[in-house]
């Protein structure tokens, strides 16, 4: 019985290319998009990832990791009288614009760290030492400065170029590898009083506190330890997930909230979805109508209704997976291309495939549905009828 | 072969069937009763619309009727649930549409099995069994083809084949020459003679076309909804090309 609904399904050529067309391009468009989301979102939150420090302090108001409300230098020291703070450093995180050897302008994301600890500093270095951040006007730059910075491109930028960060110079001391930023521009690191220097001054210049828990507490318990006795906003740096205190989870609901890129992208998720039961549906409806004849002589000949659903089923299924199949394949072509060129953004966590795959064959349910409400209704008397 | 000799498998007793509604209500069946017997040819033979496929179909247990009694096989088909009918017309009945019926993307051989499948043959035993099917009406050799690439009487020995391969004991036709050319009519009817000599099986064959009546063993005239007539008539040698015809299709 599956064979010959294999063979039916496949031996309709034209019918059967429009409907696996149909559900890769849906596939295509759900996955593709809902990575892409994902992948900016991850970007909302690179200074976490780069930064790296299991706790941060924000001055009380601010809700994700990109707004700056300045904090004073001394809240530093009140964070790290803390009893459950093991160290506190300084953090400065800003957009400068960096002048090139051509007189061209680039905006970097420029981090100040503490020169003594470091705390703070890339998490892997392609080249160079990050000891010598401790130089004079010294920088770190992440990979994507490279080309991002380069003087042309066939002369990328290399470590002992410099460069002038508001007309301070900087030289460039090692290469890191770091997670794009949001606003894409590339990430620089120095340390937080040579920051003081490259930025236009102001009363208050420290953008966040970062700490770590001290033995025997979670950066959790921590946490809300600095909150009370400080009365500033401390986060914690776990990864996206369901705990509200969290720095991704509140900076990625910050993003979603805030700014119409969820609904950008989920408009064409629903296109695609749109589109896919629209093709689907109708494609497979035509397919079980041309074959209503043929359907309902199975019928006359002692078929029974549960046995033709089955049918209908195998073949709205297999023309799912196929579709699907053929679109995750695509995307994952796409995805590669994304990767190589670091842009566009681009994560496919578990979750969207799977949600995908489960929306595709809901998709092919409610066309064999459709087909098999049809077949029910047919008579098999209505086969003796020219 | 007729009525004393042949062990009755149909009968259909002051059957009615209404279709529509209003004053457009038809009434198709008119207090309609019948025979069929084992081994013979019954022709339900009338003008268009008087009701031959609604009494076939009524009979095929594809169509219910509002009242009247219908064995077959001394089973109440006008009383069996849905179910049942399915089943019970899987193991006894075998179909041959006016169009065939074939479904046109799988190899002839595969229609053919089709009867085998629904009642759970594996696929391999049931391509076998439909692939001898077809050598008996002259088509093995072409097992693989499409039914579209057959010529009009070749899709109607397929659909034979298909009626017959899981030997059912009433064969069932509606119109089987209406889309074949005289020639091609002539043989398929002589490939159901052939059928109808088993003296287990019946054949009931609805048809207006007056060229093939001289191959019934029995006729039943219908006219409005009634049957007005039942004759018995000899059965007659077809015509010598056809003979051959069909005897090289049954050998070849």
């Amino acid at each position: 019985m599956l064979r010959l609904a294999l063979k039916m399904l496949f031996g309709d050529t034209a019918k059967y290319l429009m409907l696996v067309v149909g559900l890769f391009f849906a596939t295509f468009l759900i996955v593709q998009q809902a990575s892409v989301f994902c992948g900016l979102m991850s970007w909302t939150t690179s200074t976490l990832s780069n930064v790296g420090a299991p706790i941060f302090v924000v001055e009380e108001r601010v809700e994700q990791i990109n707004e700056t409300n300045p904090l004073r230098d001394t809240d530093v020291a009140r964070v790290r009288s803390v009893a459950g703070v093991k160290w506190a450093m300084p953090l400065y995180s800003g957009i400068q614009r960096v002048r090139l050897d051509d007189g061209s302008y680039k905006t970097v994301q420029l981090l100040g760290i503490d020169s003594a600890s470091l705390a703070g500093s890339p998490g892997r270095m392609i080249e160079g030492n990050i000891e010598d951040l401790r130089l004079p006007n010294t920088v770190i730059i992440d990979e994507l400065a490279v080309t991002r910075l380069a003087r042309s491109p066939d002369r990328p930028i290399r470590v002992g170029d410099r460069f002038e960060i508001n007309d301070i110079e900087a030289r460039v001391v090692g290469i890191c590898d770091a997670k794009r930023s949001f606003t894409g521009g590339p990430y620089v690191w120095t340390t937080y009083e040579r920051a003081l220097q490259y930025t236009p001054a102001s009363r208050k210049m420290l953008s966040a506190v970062i700490a770590a828990s001290a033995d025997g507490l979670t950066p959790s318990q921590a946490a809300v330890e600095i909150s009370q006795t400080t009365g500033l906003r401390a986060f914690v740096n776990e990864g996206f997930g369901d705990n509200p205190n969290d720095f991704n989870t509140s900076t990625i609901w910050w993003y979603v909230r805030n700014t119409g890129i969820p609904v950008s992208f989920g408009t064409t998720v629903i296109i695609g979805l749109i589109v896919g039961i629209a093709i689907s549906c109708q494609t497979f409806y035509a397919f079980v109508l041309d074959n209503i004849r043929h359907l309902g002589a199975l019928k006359a000949m002692g078929m029974s209704n549960p046995r033709l659903s089955l049918i209908l089923l195998i073949q709205s299924a297999t023309v799912g997976m196929i579709g699907f199949g053929i679109g995750l394949l695509v995307c994952s072509g796409f995805a590669y291309i994304a990767i190589q060129n670091q842009q566009p953004p681009f994560m496919m966590p578990w979750q969207i495939p799977v949600a995908a795959f489960g929306i595709i064959q809901t998709i092919c349910f409610i066309a064999a549905l459709l087909g098999i409400i049809r077949l029910s209704a047919y008579e098999p008397a209505m086969v003796f009828r020219a | 072969m007729n009525e004393q000799t042949g062990r009755r498998v149909v009968t259909v007793r002051a059957v009615d069937k209404h279709f529509g509604t209003g004053p457009t209500r038809i009434h198709a069946l008119k207090n309609v009763s019948l025979e069929a017997f084992a081994g013979e040819i019954l022709m339900l033979v009338g003008p268009s619309g008087c009701g031959k496929t609604t009494l076939l179909s009524a009979i095929a247990g594809t169509l219910r009727v509002e009242s009247g009694e219908i064995d077959v096989f001394g089973k109440p088909v006008h009383a069996m649930r849905n179910a049942d009918l399915t089943r019970f017309r899987a193991a006894h009945i075998g179909f041959i549409f006016q169009q065939f019926n074939l479904i046109p993307t799988i190899g002839i051989a595969e229609n053919v099995a089709v009867p085998l499948l629904i009642r759970g043959s594996r696929t391999a035993e049931a391509v076998d069994r439909a692939r001898a099917a077809l050598e008996s009406v002259g088509l093995g050799a072409r097992w693989r083809e499409r039914p579209l690439k057959l010529s009009g009487g070749e899709q109607q020995r397929v659909a034979i084949a298909r009626a017959l391969v899981h030997e059912p004991p009433l064969v069932i036709c509606d119109e089987p020459t209406a889309a074949l050319d005289a020639r091609n009519g002539e043989i398929v009817l002589e490939l159901f003679r052939n059928v109808a000599r088993s003296p287990d099986r019946a054949v009931i064959i609805v048809t207006h076309d007056n060229r093939i009546f001289s191959y019934a063993d029995r006729i039943a005239r219908m006219d409005d909804g009634e049957i007005i007539e039942e004759t018995l008539q000899p059965r007659t040698e077809p015509p010598h090309f056809i003979h051959e015809h069909a005897h090289a299709a049954s050998s070849a």
